[in-house]
């Protein structure tokens, strides 16, 4: 029992890998947006299964651009991985490369995004499924602008030295809520694009 | 408002200020004291119980503190200008929409509300994050004092349950705001939606407002039976259960809306069911006292006292679950006394005697036991008096949220009785604020630990220096200050050897469930960025509220800056793993 206190090897100083706080905090944090999606869908299921009217009233959504756009987002989340394995290995270079490609992946999502709001003949206050719609990828796009603004401040930190093989958990980290960002974007994708061609 | 309906057909307060005071009377307790109460002991707590020096994440901690006293001034800054919340803490819409409710007052509520979502979201995960990977060594997940169980139960619900209600709220800003469709009926958007959002979340923190307090009672009231608490397994594993059904059962608040019987059925069973590990608890806590031999401290009164209170307040919850019953019941002055009775009795109590009890760590002296035991005698004789006659109103049917009633409907009597009752309570009240104000200036000095207690934060001085603990203890057993006495287990603990870890703000990071040692952690220095953070936070909630549009984008732009300085990389903080050789035998220092 006591021998825990005189381990066999020095202890690491400071949260690397999966060991540190913060990782565990992002975790709950994911957990806790997760569930806001999770009320988020609720409600637009909710309301649709109680409305009286056609659903989606426009008819059924164009699944081109809005598909392009989902694999778009999901490869980002493939070059932040990349990245995160180039700093592992040293790789400052391409971890920045690959960071880069990440980011410009997302802008590439949100400004195809707001060409597709840019699209509809409805808004948010014309009718409830244009609540519904805007206000639920309003709150991911939210999520996306924010992501974006955590890679680009791992980018600017890899840049300045202060992220290395041995410090990287801020990437990892980081990259974990852009994961997180992207896999929402599928169950919204599903929810309002795919299932209304089920119904 | 007591005085108001002491009487029948009062004109103290004008119908309006009776609906301000008496929602305003429920936000205030119901979100801004009962649950932050149980945050502040266990902020303060944790760290002591557990062995370690600090909480996860303390600047996390300074922004939650902040965003709640920001969330509290926003609450109540329209107060005063009569402009307050005024449709009930559960704000139930088409009433509160921007039809039937023009003013700001709803509008208030609502940002509010969300804001306050932030810092109990965030304090709970401080909390989730420090017991998984701060205790001190040898803690194992069985060995963790019983008190913590209810907080990290009720942190996991709330990171869960908080999204509902903050979406509710701004779904229902934007309905007043942004003219969008939700809850208006007339395009299509359900009313109803409102409700399960509401009660998905209000019930499950019903739970998280009253499993901390319980926890209180499990963990200090064996101390004044003398003996360990009887079934620690079931009653964390109770705790656990009540939370978990506690999410399937939110419907019994909806009973009365028109729902199919099926799915009353459902929820009226799983109401039912909960009673079952609530009724662990009660008889854990009886068969403690039974079993023990009781010290009448003032603590143990309010322990014992909370006992009576959750055995009738549980009672009266199992007959509001059952549909027919409920639906006689709904909105009459019997739901007011249920939720007064749990909501007192439940919270009110335990944490009045955990301050009686851990007074002396706080503050290194001790209470008064005289005043002790007159605050608690003239509190519960008040409470009863005042809220058991509720349940009789309430069966004479008279209608909660009634800002006065006429004088032949048949409760003049109780409801006299109830305002005498409630002023008595009052009085008790005040006696202990009273006794808390004389004790901190004239009380004895507490020794180390005056109630010979078995956790750890019994074994530093009162009141504990910032670092806690000048090592970092090793835990070879539930009750570390009680060994010699138990006989628990083989090992013993170690409290004074070990980690000293001097070199600046260190502590030491185990693994969730063994609690070995996995990591020196590096605690962040003082900082200003959480106060800014919170601070750019209100008054982007502010702008919302004012429609000022520009301004709440800058603040949102404020907001991010002050995290990137918050989280921004410290040298001091870097990681990296030392090569030291050890020699065998040799203790790390």
């Amino acid at each position: 029992m006591v021998e825990m206190l005189k381990p066999e090897a020095a202890l690491p100083i400071g949260g690397v890998d999966k060991r540190a706080n913060g990782r565990w905090g992002v975790m709950a944090l994911i957990t806790t947006e997760a569930s806001l999606f999770g009320y988020l869908l609720f409600t637009y299921f909710y309301l649709a299964s109680q409305t009286e009217r056609r659903w989606p009233p426009e008819g059924l959504p164009s699944l081109m651009m809005p598909g392009i756009n989902t694999l778009i987002l999901l490869s980002s989340s493939v070059f932040v991985w990349a990245c995160e394995r180039s700093i592992q290995r040293s790789r400052l270079v391409s971890s920045l490369a690959w960071l880069g490609l990440a980011n410009g992946f997302g802008i590439c999502f949100v400004v195809i995004q707001l060409k597709e709001w840019g699209k509809k003949k409805y808004d948010m206050t014309s009718d409830l499924y244009g609540s519904l719609y805007f206000t639920i990828t309003g709150f991911h796009m939210l999520h996306v602008v924010i992501g974006l603004v955590i890679l680009m401040t791992l980018l600017v930190w890899i840049k300045l030295g202060y992220l290395d093989a041995k410090r990287y958990s801020a990437v990892s980290i980081g990259g974990l809520y852009w994961h997180f960002v992207d896999v929402v974007w599928l169950f919204v994708f599903t929810s309002l694009y795919l299932l209304p061609y089920l119904s | 408002m007591r005085l108001q309906l002491a009487r029948p057909e009062q004109t103290l307060l004008t119908p309006e200020q009776y609906n301000q005071l008496f929602t305003m009377h429920g936000v205030t307790m119901i979100f801004l004291y009962s649950l932050p109460v149980l945050s502040g002991f266990s902020n303060y707590l944790w760290p002591l119980l557990l062995g370690s020096r600090d909480m996860a994440f303390p600047r996390l901690n300074a922004f939650s503190y902040w965003i709640f006293l920001f969330a509290g001034i926003f609450l109540y800054a329209s107060f005063p200008l009569g402009q307050a919340p005024n449709a009930g803490w559960f704000n139930y819409v088409p009433f509160t929409g921007a039809d039937y409710n023009t003013g700001p007052n709803i509008d208030v509520y609502a940002l509010g509300m969300v804001l306050l979502g932030i810092s109990t979201t965030v304090g709970a995960i401080n909390f989730i994050v420090t017991v998984f990977k701060m205790r001190a060594p040898g803690m194992t997940i069985d060995r963790i004092p019983i008190l913590i169980w209810g907080t990290l139960t009720a942190s996991v619900a709330n990171i869960i349950a908080v999204p509902s209600v903050s979406l509710a709220f701004f779904l229902l800003w934007l309905d007043r705001q942004l003219s969008t469709h939700f809850f208006d009926v007339a395009n299509g958007g359900k009313p109803l939606l409102w409700q399960h959002l509401f009660w998905m979340f209000g019930h499950p923190w019903v739970y998280a407002v009253v499993l901390p307090a319980m926890g209180i009672v499990s963990g200090a009231l064996p101390v004044f039976c003398r003996r360990p608490l009887v079934g620690y397994t079931a009653v964390a594993l109770s705790t656990v259960a009540t939370m978990l059904i506690g999410f399937g059962v939110w419907v019994h608040h909806m009973f009365a809306t028109g729902l199919p019987t099926l799915a009353l059925s459902f929820f009226s069973a799983a109401s039912m069911a909960i009673s079952i590990p609530s009724a662990v608890g009660v008889f854990a806590w009886i068969a403690t006292i039974w079993l023990g031999r009781p010290v009448f401290h003032t603590p143990f009164l309010f322990f014992a006292g909370f006992v009576i209170l959750f055995v009738i307040g549980g009672l009266s919850g199992v007959m509001t679950g059952a549909v027919p019953l409920d639906l006689q019941l709904n909105e009459t002055y019997f739901i007011v006394a249920h939720l007064h009775y749990v909501l007192l009795g439940i919270n009110v109590f335990p944490v009045i005697g955990g301050i009686y009890y851990w007074f002396p760590k706080f503050f290194g002296r001790m209470m008064n036991e005289q005043l002790g035991k007159w605050s608690f005698w003239v509190m519960f004789t008040g409470f009863n008096l005042g809220f058991f006659p509720m349940h009789l109103s309430g069966l004479l049917g008279m209608p909660r949220r009634i800002y006065t009633y006429a004088p032949n409907m048949g409760w003049n009597t109780v409801n006299m009785i109830t305002s005498v009752g409630s002023f008595i309570f009052a009085a008790g009240i005040l006696i202990f604020v009273c006794n808390f104000f004389i004790s901190l200036r004239r009380g004895a000095l507490a020794p180390v630990n005056p109630w010979d207690a078995s956790t750890l934060e019994w074994s530093t001085p009162s009141p504990p220096p910032a670092y806690n603990f000048a090592v970092i203890p090793f835990v070879a057993s539930r009750h570390p200050l009680w060994e010699d006495r138990l006989e628990e287990g083989n090992g013993r603990s170690v409290l004074d050897r070990g980690y000293l870890l001097s070199d600046g703000r260190e502590t030491i990071g185990t693994t969730p469930l063994d609690a070995e040692p996995d990591s020196i952690l590096k605690m962040p220095d003082d900082s200003y960025s959480p106060f800014f953070l919170g601070l750019f936070c209100a008054l982007g909630f502010a702008g919302l509220l004012l429609n000022w549009w520009n301004f709440t984008v800058l603040m949102a732009l404020a907001c991010s800056l002050s995290l990137m300085a918050w989280l921004w990389p410290q040298k001091t903080a870097a990681e990296f793993v030392p090569e030291i050789k050890f020699d065998q035998g040799a203790t790390h220092g």
